[in-house]
């Protein structure tokens, strides 16, 4: 019986689960690991890293479609193999798969194969999966412990998040797809609707674009992006318009047709008319929702709120010994998030002095589209709406002489400060690299700087960052290259 | 070669003193033993002799330097033939790692180093951001946003804990600090009133210079440089007030039977040749064998607090405070309670008088287990004194006078002297305080038991 009985139970090994398990095991606790599906959950097989495989092919077909600016000539012509393009996409992700199964190993931490459900605090039975995984699945790696109950202290719900569906516009797979089936075409379509531009629809309609397809972006709010900064959505809109996506913004999808082999999007613009837009397929990208069913909650008593677990600032939930952590237990959805929520739970468990609670307004979001957008904490608006007197400093890539040499000329970054206190209250960037460059912000706001540290501070030249510094300096009146 | 001459240690633990004047100047020859310089620390001033003869070459430190590192080049000898030319080739304006040349009583441990003579806040200047600094000097870690905040609203850094990585104070301490009220900068800060100024040379700051000066006509003052003696005054009692919470038990003594006594031995004391008396007791010397015998009897209150100990003394060193002009100093009569109060009252007038041309040596004036700080013969009916860090107990002694009191329930008139104990109440509570000072009164009243 001792090998079923641990200090904690994490269900789902997803970028939150597993990073968790480990930082238990680092903390001397006896770690057990549940997964129904796949190690790594949805970040690694079906989200952030094989969207990026995926996004690297269609950055290297636009360079190569601008090679002539370069001074290069491609013989011949630039095609993409759609097959080859996701069996890349598929092989990064098994990469990473088999890594967190080596981590797990590493770290002594046991990995129960199936589908956990709560008894009660402190025992989960593991089961079947109540649905059948998606394919194609990394191979069940070896060593895994089966179903049956385990018990442990503190049992962490990490079970992440899937797709939403809108009423009558369900995703069947074919014609319309998830992000599933969005990452791994059988065939490049010709045309295709994307339903929602948050980081995913935007995302992949990007990849489709770069791929050649004829992509409408079809928005319910007033901006693509519309977490984003009104500025730096309505750049990276430009940009994307440019690169010949159609977006359509406080537009909604009413009905989807389908046919045997394409779509017909029903789309109410704000004026109140409809357009009717044909296309392949259509992507459903209208947001996630946690995976909260079957997990036992509601006969425990585990609170929830629209759809997701309520937790305190450490995890907790209304349960003592049941605790949730990422995507379940709340926006925003994103796998950093997850991480820290779920470092700062189980530290908060074992008794680490100095724990803090998770600071929403410091967790940065990146989008992977071409341009690339990224920020970290409050946008102007926001600022504004918060009664904040604010400065505003902006730069402008096409000053910057790396992007010009890199031929990325086309982007901005945006910076904004508590006008008082000189505190850093957001940063927001569209354009080449900027979700590499945007963790000098987060630093920055983590450290608590103020407008002078970051004024002292070198950036090196030449390089994208001096941007940084260039927007920082402009909130100033002080901008040096502009 | 030229002989440097460098900063003495006065005592072990010395870092720093100030260079309060020099007896020589550049061109004099000097011999050994020679008195030069006198170099002044917090409390003493001290000689400082030539060990070597020669020719004063160059003086480096000129004098009312304060803050002088210790083993720092302060001036430099030349040697018989030698001329003021070969100074710099032996490098005598810049630091050298010369052993201390300077005749000392506790001889420098450390070597001298270059970076002991760059003047003092040379390295700081450097910093365009420097950390701030606590009461200790230590520095306080905080971010750049939460020194802001502090600044705008007027927050002391040094009174708000940090609750961020190793203690950092970050904007959230600083907004919980604003939230409570707590972390001001100091009482006087929003408005400057004089009373405010006077002591304050530590942290927390009080009103600046220019806020004081600014309340007055130009003109209608002069202004003195704090010496040594006056900065530690005021860094000590602002510290003693700030982290030792005081606690004050008064009790009236009778001292007819003590007066008596006291004559009756002064008139025994034998005399020498010259007619002197072998001891002339004063009031004061009993008080101070009544505290330590008092000590004695009840040891919970001879103590001393740390953060991790109590350190309970085994003997009374009791330090009487001693006004001197320009401030006060505290000599340690050690071992009161073993010692006859002849012995106590020489000691004590070997001290006082020494006290007062501020030529105690350190281990004379540091230490000690309590205090005693008598204003009666300035005819003071009663006060409170400030604990004197490391003690726990300062005494404060009121004049003796004839008061009218009852006995037997009858009125009837007795010189009476009021005391007031004030203790550290982490380590000498209420109930404790209250049984030392029954024990004192005990022996004021029955003097006698302090003969045997």
């Amino acid at each position: 019986m001792a090998d079923t009985n641990y200090d904690v139970i994490i269900i789902g090994s997803g970028p939150g689960g597993y990073v968790t398990a480990i930082r238990a095991a680092q903390l001397g606790l006896k770690t057990a690991i549940v997964e129904r599906e796949h190690l790594g959950g949805i970040c690694l097989n079906w989200g952030c890293i094989p969207t990026k495989a995926l996004l690297r092919s269609a950055e290297i077909m636009d360079h190569a479609n601008h090679a002539k600016s370069f001074g290069l000539t491609l013989e011949g012509t630039m095609k993409a193999d759609v097959k080859d393009v996701v069996a890349r996409s598929r092989g990064v992700s098994a990469r990473l798969n088999g890594g967190v199964g080596f981590l797990m190993k590493k770290n002594k931490i046991d990995v129960i194969w199936g589908e956990a459900k709560l008894k009660k605090p402190g025992e989960i039975v593991v089961g079947k999966p109540s649905k059948p995984a998606v394919e194609p699945q990394h191979p069940v790696p070896k060593g895994v412990k089966g179903e049956g109950t385990y018990t442990a202290k503190h049992i962490i719900v990490a079970t992440g998040a899937r797709p939403r569906a809108l009423p009558g516009i369900e995703p069947d797979g074919k014609l319309i797809w998830t992000y599933f089936e969005a990452m791994k075409p059988s065939k490049m379509p010709k045309s295709l609707v994307v339903m929602g531009s948050g980081a995913i629809g935007i995302e992949f309609a990007s990849f489709y674009r770069s791929m050649g397809v004829d992509v409408t972006v079809v928005e319910l709010m007033k901006n693509v992006m519309p977490v984003e900064d009104e500025e730096i959505s309505k750049f990276a809109r430009k940009v994307l318009e440019k690169r010949g996506l159609k977006i359509l913004t406080e537009a909604k999808v009413t009905k989807v047709d389908k046919a045997s082999d394409s779509i017909t999007a029903h789309v109410e613009t704000k004026d109140g008319k409809t357009t009717q837009i044909k296309a392949d397929n259509l992507i459903s990208a209208v947001g996630v929702q946690g995976n909260i069913e079957n997990l036992g909650l509601e006969e425990l008593g585990v609170k929830t709120d629209r759809g997701c677990i309520v937790i305190d600032g450490y995890g907790k939930t209304n349960v003592p010994g049941i605790y949730a952590i990422g995507d379940v237990a709340g926006p925003p959805m994103l796998a950093h998030k997850a991480e820290h929520e779920g470092v700062i739970c189980i530290e908060k468990i074992a008794g680490v002095e100095g724990v803090h609670p998770m600071d929403h307004r410091k967790i940065p979001g990146c989008t992977y589209c071409n341009p690339q957008v990224a920020s970290v904490g409050l946008s102007e608006a926001k600022a504004k709406e918060q009664g904040r007197d604010i400065r505003v400093g902006r730069y402008q890539f096409n000053a910057n002489g790396k992007a010009i040499a890199l031929g990325e000329d086309n982007g901005m970054i945006k910076v904004i400060f508590d006008k008082k206190t000189g505190e850093l209250l957001g940063a927001h960037m569209v354009g080449a690299e900027v979700t590499e460059l945007i963790q000098g912000f987060v630093v920055a706001m983590n450290l608590e700087t103020t407008e002078e540290e970051l004024m002292h501070t070198i950036f090196p030249h030449p390089t994208l960052s001096e941007m940084m510094k260039e927007s920082v300096l402009d909130a100033y009146g002080r901008v040096l290259n502009a | 070669m030229p002989i440097n001459i460098t900063m003495p240690a006065l005592s072990p633990t010395m870092e720093e003193g100030n260079l309060a004047k020099w007896l020589v100047k550049e061109g004099d020859t000097v011999s050994a033993g020679d008195v030069i310089a006198e170099i002044e620390t917090d409390k003493a001033t001290m000689e400082v002799e030539a060990v070597d003869e020669g020719k004063l070459g160059k003086i480096v430190v000129p004098e009312g330097t304060e803050g002088v590192k210790v083993n720092a080049l302060i001036a430099v000898l030349l040697e018989d033939g030698e001329d003021a030319s070969a100074i710099d080739s032996s490098g005598g304006s810049a630091p050298a790692a010369a052993p201390a040349e300077a005749k000392s009583d506790a001889a420098p441990a450390t070597d001298a180093g270059a970076k002991d003579v760059i003047p003092v806040g040379a390295e700081a200047a450097t910093d365009p951001m420097p950390a701030p600094k606590g009461a200790d000097g230590k520095r306080i870690f905080s971010s750049p946003l939460a020194r802001r905040l502090a600044k705008l609203n007027g927050l002391d850094l040094g009174q708000i804990s940090g609750s961020g990585p190793h203690g950092r104070i970050v904007k959230k301490d600083i907004e919980a600090a604003m939230e409570k009220g707590t972390g001001k900068a100091a009482p006087a800060a929003a408005a400057p009133s004089p009373a405010a100024a006077a002591p304050s040379a530590a942290a927390p700051r009080g009103p600046s210079a220019d806020q004081v000066l600014k309340l007055y006509e130009e003109g209608s003052y002069e202004l003195v440089p704090h010496d040594g003696m006056r900065k530690t005054i005021a860094k000590r009692l602002t510290e003693s007030k700030q982290t030792i919470p005081h606690f004050y038990v008064s009790v009236d003594c009778e001292l007819d039977a003590l007066l008596a006594l006291r004559a009756q031995l002064n008139a025994s004391a034998s005399k020498d040749k010259d007619g002197n008396p072998a001891y002339k007791l004063s009031v004061n010397d009993m008080t101070i064998k009544a505290l330590a015998l008092a000590l004695r009897d009840v040891p919970d209150a001879n103590v001393s607090w740390t953060d991790d100990n109590m350190v309970k003394h085994k003997h009374a060193d009791v330090g009487v405070a001693v006004a001197i002009p320009g401030g006060l100093i505290t000599p340690i009569i050690r071992r009161a309670e073993e010692k006859p109060l002849s012995v106590v009252s020489n000691e004590m007038k070997d001290l006082g008088k020494r006290a007062k041309d501020r030529k105690l040596k350190p281990e004379e004036y540091q230490g000690g287990t309590t205090a005693v700080s008598n204003m009666g013969m300035m005819g003071v009916k009663n006060f409170s004194a400030v604990v004197n860090p490391p003690h726990a107990t300062i005494l404060a002694v009121g004049a003796g006078e004839k008061r009218p009191v009852v006995k037997d329930g009858e009125l009837a008139v007795a010189t009476v002297m009021s005391v007031t104990l004030s203790t550290d109440h982490r380590c000498v509570d209420g109930a404790l305080g209250a049984e030392l000072l029954a024990a004192f009164k005990g022996y004021i009243e029955n003097p006698m038991s302090m003969l045997v």
